[in-house]
């Protein structure tokens, strides 16, 4: 695990373009049955113009930013090791069917602990107009050799 | 549709929701599909043993998903979680033939007057064990 990944900003991946049926199926798969997870009307009665993923959804897109951590060719991690310690999103807005979202990945710390390394890997999610949507903040416990 | 519930007349230690999902390995390939985890702890008992697990585990995030739709229904709106963390504490494993029932009970933990925002903690368990920990869900109420 190498230390000095700690504060790195790696490029933005490729846009995402969530569609609806995407948000149905995330929605469907951690048992969300709100009507605005699910039905237009529900949803634009609501004041969305599609229907809102669930709270966790942006993990979907966080997914592609870790790929790049882990593909980072000095970072040192070895997949196999790696367990998922703390997760958490902070929101400005919900995502919503029809965003373009484009996440970047920012490394906030790599800290040691008796043998392990924790590290925190941020994925910042903005709109297609450059806003903030949502934070997706991981904790990365890799366990030292055996 | 339900309203949303009004800030004012919510107290530190009311239960607002509690519900129990019985989880089965058909839940997990479904999360797979949907998520794009496809490591193969999650499906295949020869994989999770191979690393010392003891059988195939629910991914930590779909735990994390359903823990917070509870309090998604009490809420009226998925859009007013603002602010939502948790610790993988434990894991949940997924028997092939039984599957596995987690429950939630969700909290008031903390009430923010000025900004109108309860912090909701979840209580997840199966059976007696907490599978999550310093589950928190922020809700931006009126």
């Amino acid at each position: 695990m190498n230390p000095e990944l700690q504060g790195r900003v790696f490029p933005p991946v490729e846009p995402y373009l969530v569609g609806r049926e995407k948000v149905r199926e995330f929605a469907r798969a951690v048992f969300a049955t709100n009507p605005i997870n699910h039905d237009l009307d529900a949803a634009r009665a609501a004041g969305y113009d599609d229907v809102v993923a669930p709270p966790t959804f942006a993990v979907v897109l966080q997914e592609h930013t870790l790929a790049q951590l882990l593909a980072e060719p000095d970072a040192g991690i070895d997949f196999s090791r790696v367990v998922h310690g703390d997760q958490r999103f902070v929101s400005s807005r919900p995502i919503v069917a029809g965003d373009l979202l484009t996440p970047t990945l920012t490394v906030s710390s790599v800290k040691t602990l008796g043998g392990h390394s924790i590290v925190t890997a941020e994925s910042a999610i903005t709109d297609a107009s450059g806003a903030h949507v949502v934070t997706a903040i991981s904790a990365l416990v890799v366990r030292g050799e055996d | 549709m339900p309203g949303t519930p009004a800030f004012d007349g919510l107290a530190v230690g009311d239960i607002v929701a509690e519900q129990s999902f019985p989880l089965t390995r058909d839940s997990l390939v479904r999360y797979a599909g949907a998520s794009g985890d496809f490591n193969a702890i999650h499906y295949r008992d020869d994989v999770a043993h191979a690393v010392g697990l003891p059988g195939v585990l629910a991914h930590g995030m779909l735990t994390m998903g359903f823990a917070v739709q509870p309090v998604v229904d009490w809420a009226g709106d998925p859009g007013r979680v603002v602010d939502y963390q948790v610790r993988f504490t434990r894991p949940v494993v997924v028997d092939p033939k039984v599957g596995a029932v987690v429950s939630v009970v969700a909290k008031v933990g903390q009430l923010e007057a000025e900004a109108r925002v309860a912090r909701i903690d979840l209580t997840v368990k199966v059976g007696e064990e907490t599978v999550l920990g310093k589950a928190q869900a922020r809700v931006s109420l009126d």
